[in-house]
């Protein structure tokens, strides 16, 4: 087979997206609640929202930055 | 055949100016769209307020609204004694909002998707509030690592996570940033090649290239909205670090 096992290595690396994906969805049904419950204090709800949906997707774009290592590998 | 990273190069547009600890200091498009970026804002905020109306017209309530946005946020995260850092976290944010938002002009550089200058402003961040905390608190400022009233056996796996967490900051903080902003010009590079192959293939496969390009238009609407929230971000969790520094707990 032509080619170099890198390309292997960047799938297999991003495997780890799928957590970051069910954390993602854990997030966004637990601010959906929460303004459900109480629509008029969504305003308090949208700070920690966007803060939780970034850190959580910080494990995303790390998976994702080792696989753009491993293709830029020799 | 172009590499899918061409659009990051940094080019001198310079003669190098000069020397730093041997490597040669150029003005280079990095250069540019960073003092491109501080002119945009310092007009705008200079600018807009100038008016100063009691009701304020169009760009007033732009200013304004950044000015508002950053304020409570920084008040309701960090407490009452973080106002003399608001400077800071609202110079943070309005740079890297410009700098992001200046990327998406096509043909531009996105200076924060490249990891230096997104760590360089973390690690200065991170400086800041240990010597910050330092002179705020004293020594108490370790208690961060060692909550009181915690048992020893405990303390000893807490600790050196707790510290191993509170150093990982600048890298996540300055990554995040990164990767949003490298991602998001990649797929719009990715849309924008599949646009050209399908135009340039046979009769039947031109009509198709339709559906890239609107794609690409959805996805660089995104990336505006990617723009703002990830300088946001920057910001709030730069608020809530500091927090660390000046409440003690």
């Amino acid at each position: 087979m032509e080619g170099s096992v890198k390309y292997l290595g960047a799938g297999i690396a991003m495997i780890g997206a799928l957590g970051a994906g069910i954390g993602l969805g854990l997030i966004f049904s637990a601010w959906i609640s929460a303004i459900a419950r109480n629509p008029a204090a969504e305003a308090k709800f949208r700070l920690t929202g966007y803060l939780g949906f970034a850190v959580t997707e910080l494990v995303m774009l790390m998976c994702f930055v080792i696989a753009m290592m491993i293709m830029n590998a020799k | 055949m172009a590499s899918m990273f061409e659009e990051f190069e940094i080019h001198s547009l310079s003669a190098p100016l000069f020397t730093l600890g041997g490597h040669p200091v150029a003005f280079t498009n990095s250069t540019l769209f960073m003092l491109l970026a501080i002119v945009a804002s310092t007009c705008l905020m200079v600018v807009a307020m100038r008016p100063q109306a009691l009701v304020p017209g169009r760009w007033q309530m732009v200013a304004e609204t950044f000015y508002n946005m950053i304020a409570s946020m920084v008040e309701s995260t960090a407490g009452e004694k973080a106002k003399p850092f608001f400077p800071l976290i609202f110079s943070i944010f309005i740079f890297i909002l410009f700098c992001n938002l200046l990327g998406l002009i096509p043909g531009s550089l996105a200076v924060t998707s490249h990891i230096v200058i997104n760590f360089a402003i973390a690690i200065g961040l991170f400086l800041i509030i240990i010597i910050a905390g330092f002179v705020n608190q004293g020594w108490h400022f370790l208690q961060i690592f060692a909550p009181p009233g915690v048992p020893v056996p405990i303390l000893l796996f807490l600790v050196p996570i707790e510290l191993f967490s509170f150093l990982v900051r600048p890298f996540s903080l300055s990554v995040r940033l990164f990767a949003n902003m490298l991602a998001g010009h990649i797929l719009l590079g990715v849309f924008a090649g599949m646009t050209i192959s399908l135009l340039a293939a046979g009769w039947f496969l031109k009509p198709l290239g339709v559906l890239p390009l609107v794609a690409n238009i959805a996805i660089t609407g995104f990336e505006f909205f990617v723009a703002f929230l990830q300088a946001y971000i920057y910001a709030i969790l730069a608020a809530v670090y500091l927090r660390d520094a000046v409440e003690s707990h």
